[in-house]
């Protein structure tokens, strides 16, 4: 792929008081694409999205957003976060405020777009994901799968450039798991470039075009999802990927 | 995320670590240093510039040279700092007891009030009851009705000790205070906490004991704080029963020589004890927070 691409982290470390969490990680993530990282718990997947957010500083290394280094003291950390969409795995949603008010408050504080503006696209990707009439009800209100689907319209409601999903299926029931993979299934169609954390094989393989396998904070196997899932080169790709299928998993 | 060590130390990649900073890691850390260098210049100079509009400020008041002399006399402060110190041991007596019995006072309160079932009706009622009160009635007019007018009744068997009368009325009223701050907290613990609690088989006693308290209390540590330290202060006001704390000792210079530089001594003096507690207090709490979230650079 020649085209600049929207993430891209060189040499990066980061570390939790003494233990390294992310050692020497390269990625490069091109434009409409999906990038699927999988590894088990603690294997520095949430860490890498929190890096790339800045949500957490890292020790050493570069990131780079649209070939503009943010990691450098001197960028913006604000107007970084402005082009980038995160979804956690808790949801993080404001429970003092409705649906709408959560959706609209990046647009109207930050982005400075008018009232009824905002509310008209909450309203108009509300109901894309399938949750029209909901825009008055507070989250509490919701089920965990709904809520889900709310924190993406959030994300999404900036119109950023890059997408971050945390584990966003972690924290749901099974039956309402799909519906949150649904809507990222729409979102890479409509060409939105993502970065998951992931621990859901199946959709992984099927949505992702790069695939990364971390452990210890390593990047120990990258490639297409043809490449890792149906023919991985490391032996612990292929143990952790076993595992998974011993659990049903994939 | 969290990351524990033993894994790491453990694993095998551990071992494979010869990390040596890069220069861009190096010539970032030159940028923030010299970042916190021009922030901290920065700070010096503009809390340089402020004093010294404060202090021209006041100094070139038309009535300076009569201010200072009245309340900012040398001799008198010095006269007054060992009278005022040694009046200040009770205002801290009183502190102590009175904080220990405002507490237990305000929790058995807070928790009467968020007690379920139509039996505690009578409790709830008069908990509630209470709070309106003392929380209504000026703490003045508290303390001249429990120091002047107990005594006035004559009883046997009871006190007319004003520091032992003053210290109770202290504790009727900050009690009604810090019920609140304990049932704003209580009230404040999520209810998926107790639904947890409850459903591992505690009983509503044992839910509220072990787990909707704790994190009440360490939620509410900063108002319980502020009404501490409140109190600190206003443990002076027994002085208008006649016991002779940090401000009666102050209150008799002053009647004796009309210059009002010992009531700033005494002023000083509850500051400097109240700005130690709160640091403490701050250190308690950021080394509680630290132990159980994770924070990360935002």
């Amino acid at each position: 792929m020649s085209q600049t691409p929207v993430l891209r982290m060189e040499s990066v470390r980061k570390t939790f008081g003494g233990s390294v969490v992310l050692r020497d990680v390269d990625l490069e993530v091109a434009p409409h694409t999906v990038t699927a990282l999988i590894g088990a718990s603690g294997s520095g997947k949430s860490t890498l999205l929190r890096c790339a957010n800045l949500l957490e500083e890292i020790d050493d290394g570069a990131i780079w957003l649209d070939d503009e280094e943010i990691t450098d003291p001197r960028a913006d950390q604000d107007a970084v976060r402005r082009r980038i969409g995160v979804v956690f795995q808790a949801y993080n949603l404001f429970p003092h405020m409705t649906v709408s008010e959560n959706i609209t408050l990046a647009p109207r504080r930050v982005h400075g777009v008018a009232r009824a503006e905002a509310e008209a696209r909450a309203r108009e990707l509300l109901e894309r994901l399938g949750l029209g009439g909901k825009a008055d009800a507070y989250p509490d209100r919701l089920s965990g799968g709904q809520q889900q689907r709310v924190a993406i319209v959030r994300a999404l409601a900036v119109r950023p450039r890059l997408l971050l999903l945390d584990e966003i299926t972690a924290a749901l029931d099974p039956e309402l798991v799909g519906e949150v993979l649904t809507v990222v299934r729409d979102l890479k169609d409509e060409g939105m470039t993502m970065v998951l954390a992931t621990h859901e094989m199946g959709f992984a393989r099927e949505v992702a075009d790069q695939v990364c396998f971390l452990e210890g904070g390593v990047v120990l196997e990258r490639g297409t999802a043809e490449q890792v899932f149906g023919d991985p080169q490391q032996e612990r790709t292929r143990r952790f990927l076993r595992r998974i299928v011993e659990a049903g998993r994939l | 995320m969290t990351v524990h060590k033993e894994e790491l130390g453990s694993g095998e990649h551990e071992a494979a670590d010869d990390y040596v900073p890069s220069p861009r890691r190096l010539d970032r850390e030159r940028h923030k240093r010299a970042r916190a260098r021009r922030a901290t210049a920065i700070g010096a100079l503009s809390t340089l510039l402020t004093a010294v509009v404060l202090y021209l400020v006041v100094v070139n008041a038309p009535g300076w040279p009569r201010t200072k002399e009245t309340f900012f006399d040398w001799g008198y402060a010095r006269e007054a700092f060992p009278k005022v110190l040694e009046g200040l041991w009770l205002n801290v007596r009183l502190l102590l007891i009175c904080g220990v019995a405002v507490l237990v006072l305000g929790m058995l309160i807070a928790v009467a009030r968020t007690l379920r079932g139509p039996v505690f009706f009578p409790l709830r009622f008069l908990a509630a009851a209470y709070t309106d009160f003392f929380r209504g009635l000026p703490l003045i007019i508290n303390l001249m009705i429990v120091v002047l007018g107990v005594p006035a009744l004559r009883l046997q068997g009871v006190t007319v000790d004003p520091v032992l009368l003053g210290g109770t009325a202290l504790t009727l009223t900050y009690s009604a205070y810090v019920a609140e701050v304990f049932r704003a907290g209580i009230e404040s613990v999520h209810p998926s906490q107790r639904a947890a609690a409850r459903s591992l088989g505690l009983n509503n006693r044992q839910a509220l004991r072990y787990v909707v308290l704790p994190q009440a209390v360490r939620r509410q540590v900063p108002p319980l704080l502020n009404d501490l330290v409140s109190l600190q202060k206003d443990t002076g006001l027994v002085s208008i029963g006649g016991a002779v704390d940090a401000v009666r000792a102050a209150d008799i210079i002053v009647g004796r020589s009309l210059n009002y530089t010992p009531y700033i001594v005494a002023g000083l003096v509850f500051v400097a004890l109240t700005i130690p507690m709160t640091r403490f207090t701050d250190w308690v709490t950021a080394r509680m927070d630290r132990r159980q979230a994770h924070g990360g650079a935002v």
